[in-house]
Order: C-alpha cells, then sequence, then structure tokens
C-alpha cells in the first residue's frame, strides 16, 4: 500500500474512533443515572471529540484536497468512516428487542476495553516519527488514562456489587468482547505506518491490554469471555447498520446548512 | 435511589495560584475515591483547581446563622484587640 495513503488511513482510523466514540457517550448527556456521572460522561465525550478535532485535522493537512475537519466528520458517508465497529454500538447494549434507553453498564464496559487499547496505543505513539501525532498521542494519554480510571472503577463497583449490577456487566462484557478482536488486528495499513515508525502494530499492543483489563476483571468478580472468532470491519469502511444512524443524527445540521459558520 | 440517596459530602477546591482550598459545593457520592472523582468531573471543569479536598458532611459542625448577633457582633467595636497603635520603627518602617 503506498505509504501516504497507508499514513492517511491510519490517522482517520485513530480519529474516526474517537469521533464516534464521542458521539456516542454524548448521548448521555442529559440522560446519566446520577447528576454526577451525567456530567462525567460528557466530560469523556468531550475529551474524545477533542482528540477527534485534532487527528481529523492532521488528516485532512495530509490529505492535501483542501478539506479541514469538519468536512472531514460532517461530509462524509459511513462507507468512508474507519472507526473500529466497537466504537458505533448502541448505548443500549445489543441484546434483541431492547429498548432505546441506555444501558450503562455497556457503556461503562465498552470504555473499559476501547480506553484501555488507547492508553497502550498512545504512549507507543508519543515516540512516532510523525511528530504532530507524537504531541496528539502525548496529550490524550492523559485524557484516556483517566478514561481508563473512570471505567474501570465502574466496572468494579457494578462487578462486585449487587446480583443485578453484577449480571448486567456480565452481559455487556461477554457481548462486548468478539468485538476487541478488530482492534488487535493488523492489516497492510498498520504493516506499512509500523515500518515508517509512524503507527504501531496493534498486535504488539494486546499483551498489555489484556493485563489490564484482567486485572480490572478480577477485582470486578467477572468472568473473562471466552475467546471468539469475529472480525468486525469498521476500519475498513464496511460497517453495521448503527453507524447509519449515528452520522445521520450528527451531521443532519452541517448538511441542512452546509458551509455555515457561527 | 430515591429513599437511599448517596452520602453526601462537600467539596474544597485549591486553585493554581492559591495557599487555601475553598468550598465550592457538594455532590453525592458511594465513598471517599469515588466522592473525589466525582469532585473532579464536576468541579475542576473549567481548571477552577489543582487539589481537591472531600469531606463527609456529616462531618463538618457549622454555626447558626441565627446566632451570629452573639456570636461577632461583639467583635465589631473592639479594635484594642487588634495591632493598629503600634508605631513601626524607622528601621523595620516597611516590613
Amino acid at each position: 500500500m503506498q505509504a501516504h495513503i497507508a499514513h492517511l488511513e491510519y490517522l482517520l482510523r485513530l480519529g474516526d474512533s474517537s469521533l464516534v466514540l464521542g458521539q456516542r457517550l454524548g448521548e448521555w448527556t442529559g440522560h446519566g443515572p446520577v447528576l454526577e456521572e451525567d456530567i462525567a460522561m460528557a466530560n469523556v465525550a468531550l475529551d474524545l471529540v477533542g482528540q477527534a478535532r485534532l487527528l481529523l485535522t492532521h488528516a485532512a493537512q495530509l490529505e492535501g484536497a483542501g478539506r479541514d475537519e469538519d468536512q472531514l466528520a460532517y461530509f462524509r458517508d459511513a462507507r468512508a468512516y474507519r472507526n473500529f465497529s466497537i466504537c458505533e454500538l448502541p448505548n443500549s447494549g445489543l441484546e434483541k428487542g431492547r429498548t432505546q434507553s441506555g444501558d450503562y453498564a455497556f457503556s461503562i464496559v465498552r470504555n473499559l476495553l476501547y480506553c484501555a487499547y488507547q492508553v497502550q496505543l498512545w504512549q507507543r505513539l508519543s515516540s512516532s516519527n510523525d511528530a504532530q501525532l507524537a504531541g496528539i498521542a502525548a496529550k490524550s494519554l492523559k485524557e484516556s488514562t483517566y478514561h481508563l480510571r473512570h471505567a474501570a472503577d465502574w466496572t468494579i463497583r457494578f462487578g462486585d456489587g449487587t446480583e443485578e449490577s453484577h449480571a448486567r456487566a456480565q452481559r455487556a462484557l461477554d457481548a462486548l468482547w468478539p468485538y476487541t478482536n478488530e482492534l488487535f488486528a493488523d492489516d497492510a495499513v498498520e504493516q506499512e505506518v509500523a515500518e515508517a515508525g509512524i503507527g504501531v502494530l496493534n498486535e504488539s499492543l494486546r499483551e498489555d491490554w489484556h493485563a489490564q483489563v484482567v486485572a480490572v476483571l478480577e477485582e470486578a468478580t467477572l468472568r473473562e469471555p471466552r475467546p471468539s472468532h469475529l472480525l468486525t470491519t469498521g476500519k475498513t469502511g464496511l460497517h453495521s447498520e448503527h453507524l447509519d444512524f449515528l452520522l445521520a443524527e450528527m451531521q443532519v445540521l452541517a448538511r441542512a446548512h452546509p458551509g455555515a459558520v457561527w | 435511589m430515591s429513599q437511599n440517596e448517596w452520602p453526601l459530602w462537600e467539596v474544597f477546591i485549591r486553585s493554581k495560584q492559591g495557599l487555601d482550598h475553598r468550598h465550592v459545593g457538594s455532590l453525592h457520592a458511594v465513598d471517599s475515591a469515588q466522592a473525589l472523582q466525582m469532585a473532579r468531573d464536576v468541579y475542576t471543569r473549567r481548571m477552577e483547581g489543582v487539589s481537591i479536598w472531600v469531606v463527609p458532611s456529616e462531618a463538618i459542625t457549622a454555626s447558626d446563622p441565627d446566632d451570629s448577633g452573639a456570636m461577632f457582633d461583639p467583635m465589631a467595636d473592639k479594635i484594642y484587640r487588634h495591632p493598629s497603635f503600634y508605631k513601626l520603627p524607622k528601621e523595620v518602617e516597611h516590613m
């Protein structure tokens, strides 16, 4: 794969994942279980959107086609989005017949799994040959460290909590686990950027991620799910139906008034 | 959660330039670790501070506003309790 293309694809994968997850977590605003958590979750969402802005701005510059962060965020369709599938899953979880209301355990466990990945990723990317990416990684590491701590704390409280909270947390973990396979798979994009010293092979993050997550699960008295063979394809642009609805809501205003400024 | 409200905590924040922790508000949390984390999310969003104290509200004993007349008014007219009449020697005038 052409080095320039791979570099761009890599940035989009990271930026789109932060953006989509940020948008998902933003859906909790005003609907959190308690006031303090409502604010906490909104803070996490804002941090992620901030990461997305930096990454997408960098990607747009690299692309050199005159687009900026807003055009990438608001005027690309789902097929052009490169986020990991786990980020687009609805807050209500994946069980059949679920109502629209959110499942907090699902959101918290998803954060645990994804933010633990981000911590490993940002640590390594702080020494990327792409100086701008290294800078973004160093800043994002502080944020993701906190996001992980927040998610781990609640996972432990849910898991080692009441019978109901434990059951919900376990169900969420079992549902989400297969979606983590995509985080540690590598294709031509990762191979190319790793060779160039710009990025890292996801496989190299797996062991530390696993150790970190399992430590939390143990304290939460949750059972590690069995390995699954599911390999989702969000980072190649092939998404679940959930992303279409998320983008429709996120993009509707910008698309109704293209070129508008505040 | 309506009958079993989480305990209330008072939050004190010290700003970057400050020397003392100031009371900024309160929140409900399960325990002190969670109270600290929530205080970070609720009360330091706009860089209000760099240090947080959380104290269970029940640990604080406060003076009764109704007593403030008897408690505090007598101090208002006792200027002899202030060091205002001592003249500093010239050598240390600007201390």
